[in-house]
């Protein structure tokens, strides 16, 4: 086991290489430096251009820069600066003064790190997934035990436009409905502690987890409910509550759990609409923002943190799958 | 009887042994076969029906749309739809302007038909390349194994790693004051992007097919005939693979739409044009982006694109699951 979760971690190396080159020479491909990027805003004089590429390195070889972003470099007075490997994602182009790592993981003062962007998104991502196991989980089970049956076909209706229909698309409806017309909900609420301001956004975002849970679940669960065990506990006369809660539920959620941390990935991923719609201060509301301003090294930091967790993700079903499932071996 | 060398696995070997057993049942294809199972299904014949009818608006949105989607009516900008008398910004709707108009009194239901262009034509375009370039290399990879195997295998790894949407955006970022991204306001790059990564999903689901089917005795059977090895792949291996290729191919398009509304409402995708020579005008993402800020004063800037988006999505994901069902009879209900 620990030999496997450790080969699993150290594909991680060769992810965050793949992923940072590619955005590096993406963004050096670019036209122009970092400076000219707002054509139509005031222009930073060349003098000024010339101090701050010295000062962010922007004037050494690009392999130097690549190296440098990665493992570091000695700066003018021959210090050493490290790189991504001790986890500094290096100075943001558009915020002066601040690093990408302080913007993204540094809460607000006297605040517990909940309060920071990542503290935000990932709690929207946790909020959106707890409503999209509530809600997703009896959905597809109970349109299993009713297969064929109105409700059966309601569910299936709901499920297919929660999988198809992307979720801000969903927003604006949602928005529209619940805000404008109904006047029930504030878009952009002034605060984010009341947990009632968090229902919609959350609900939107895990619209389509919820939704391909459910699926999942019904799918899993009438799969199960043919198998022979199924039969065999009914027939030494165990009470349907008790074959449908311990034989046929306990056995057919194994493939659900698995899909649960690509789910919370894509959640935390996949809110960048979601966030900026409702104005929330979560880490998709900055990468936003940083597409904007065409704030390079934000840009950077941002997607090596998404790809992380995406991979992360991945690594933990593996895990989970063989901790569920004594038949599956690890090789 | 005429002796045909019949296809194995396909429903070809059961036609026969009905005709040889003088039942009065004409042999029928498989594609047949999956094609009347396919109209059967209700819900993937009002899909088909719905991509056919927004492929002709596409096409024909010159014709059809009742206001040239650029001309700029002043002082008729915000108007709501016919069937509000008077909107929520106190102006009375125009009946010449059936959804109402834009902040710049563009005609909106103008600008949603050709905004199907370009939905259209994300969903069709790239997927035809990336099918041919994944179809390709998954056959020689799968066939041949080896080195190319090798690399293709790696390659998924690394493109699985990279979210998917993460990388369309950084392309767009970093690439749009290019000439290439220039090019047909915007969406050449957006193809290639698509391209770049899509072709991965394409090629492992070939390649897989492949390894299994080259074991099969009728490829045998064909080796010993002598036939050559483009030909055992192209026309023994290439058409029993088709179904899981077809069925991908339903579900990427909604997929590559989706991408596309994405990009533009983050203002990344096809560059909303002024010039009425060009075909691709505006973008369902585009107006939604434009639409978002007028969300209370005319929110049918953003309803019209947003129900296009949702039905064309819709349609393409009832084909798709009707697809698979008519084609892999064996998975009918248990998704």
């Amino acid at each position: 086991m620990g030999k496997f979760l450790l080969r699993r971690m150290l594909w991680l190396i060769p992810v965050i290489l793949v992923v940072s080159t590619i955005t590096f020479v993406l963004m050096h491909a670019a036209p122009g430096g970092p400076w000219d990027r707002d054509l139509s805003a005031r222009q930073v004089d060349p003098a000024t251009q010339k101090m701050l590429n010295t000062y962010y390195g922007l004037d050494k070889p690009l392999w130097r820069q690549f190296t440098a972003y990665l493992v570091g470099d000695v700066d003018s007075e021959g210090k050493f600066d490290c790189g991504l490997i001790c986890g500094d994602l290096g100075p943001s182009y558009r915020q002066r003064g601040l690093t990408i790592q302080q913007i993204l993981f540094m809460p607000p003062e006297e605040k517990s790190v909940i309060y920071s962007r990542f503290g935000y998104s990932m709690r929207l991502g946790i909020y959106s997934l707890l409503f999209a196991i509530i809600i997703g989980i009896p959905a597809g089970v109970i349109s299993a035990l009713k297969q064929n049956t109105m409700v059966d076909y309601v569910s299936l209706f709901i499920v297919t436009i929660g999988i198809s229909v992307p979720n801000f698309v969903m927003a604006i409806f949602l928005i529209i409905i619940f805000a404008s017309t109904l006047h029930m909900v504030s878009i952009v609420p002034r605060s984010w502690d009341e947990i009632s301001v968090w229902v919609l956004p959350a609900v939107i975002l895990g619209f389509g987890t919820m939704a391909r849970t459910a699926r999942l679940t019904r799918a899993s669960m009438l799969e199960t409910m043919r198998q022979d065990y199924i039969r065999t506990a009914r027939s030494k006369g165990l009470s349907e509550r008790v074959v449908i809660i311990r034989h046929m539920i306990k056995n057919s959620l194994i493939p659900v759990v698995t899909i649960l941390g690509p789910a919370l990935a894509g959640l935390v991923t996949g809110s960048f609409i979601i966030e900026t719609m409702f104005g929330f201060p979560g880490m998709g509301r900055a990468y936003v923002t940083a597409i904007g301003q065409r704030d390079y090294s934000m840009i950077m930091g941002t997607t090596l943190i998404y790809a992380v967790l995406v991979a992360l993700a991945n690594v933990s079903v593996d895990v989970v799958y063989v901790f569920l499932d004594p038949r599956i071996r690890l090789d | 009887m005429t002796i045909q060398v019949s296809h194995p696995s396909t429903g070809q070997t059961q036609a026969h042994i009905a005709d040889l057993t003088n039942m009065s049942v004409k042999p029928r294809s498989l594609w047949m076969d999956a094609w009347s199972r396919l109209i059967k299904n209700r819900a993937s014949v009002v899909g088909m029906v719905v991509i056919v009818a927004f492929t002709l608006l596409a096409l024909f949105a010159s014709v059809l749309a009742p206001h040239n989607p650029l001309q700029i009516n002043d002082g008729k900008g915000f108007l709501p739809p016919t069937w509000i008398e008077v909107g929520s910004n106190g102006k009375a709707s125009d009946p010449a302007f059936f959804f109402g108009t834009d902040t710049l009194g563009r005609d909106v239901l103008s600008r949603t038909l050709y905004g199907a262009r370009v939905s259209m034509t994300v969903g069709f375009l790239p997927t035809f390349i990336v099918i041919i370039i994944g179809t390709i290399v998954g056959l020689f990879a799968g066939y041949r194994g080896g080195r190319i195997d090798n690399l293709l295998m790696r390659l998924t790894d690394v493109f699985y790693a990279f979210p998917d949407l993460l990388f369309f955006i950084i392309v767009m970022v970093t690439l749009r004051q290019t000439y290439i991204g220039q090019l047909l306001n915007g969406l050449f790059l957006l193809f290639s992007a698509l391209a770049v990564v899509g072709w991965v999903s394409f090629a492992r689901i070939v390649r897989g097919q492949t390894l299994s089917l080259k074991e099969k005795e009728f490829i045998e059977a064909a080796r010993c005939m002598g036939a050559t090895d483009t030909r055992i792949m192209y026309r023994h291996i290439l058409p029993n693979a088709l179904s899981p290729v077809i069925i991908l191919t339903a579900i990427s398009i909604p997929g590559y739409i989706i991408t596309e509304a994405i990009l533009g409402y983050l203002g990344l995708g096809l560059i909303p044009s002024t010039n009425p020579n060009d075909f691709f005008i505006t973008s369902w993402g585009a107006s939604m982006l434009e639409g978002q800020t007028a969300i209370n004063a005319q929110p049918w800037l953003l309803l019209a694109p947003a129900i296009a988006v949702s039905l064309v999505v819709l349609a393409f994901t009832f084909l798709g699951d009707g697809l698979r069902d008519a084609l892999d009879p064996r998975l009918q209900g248990t998704q």
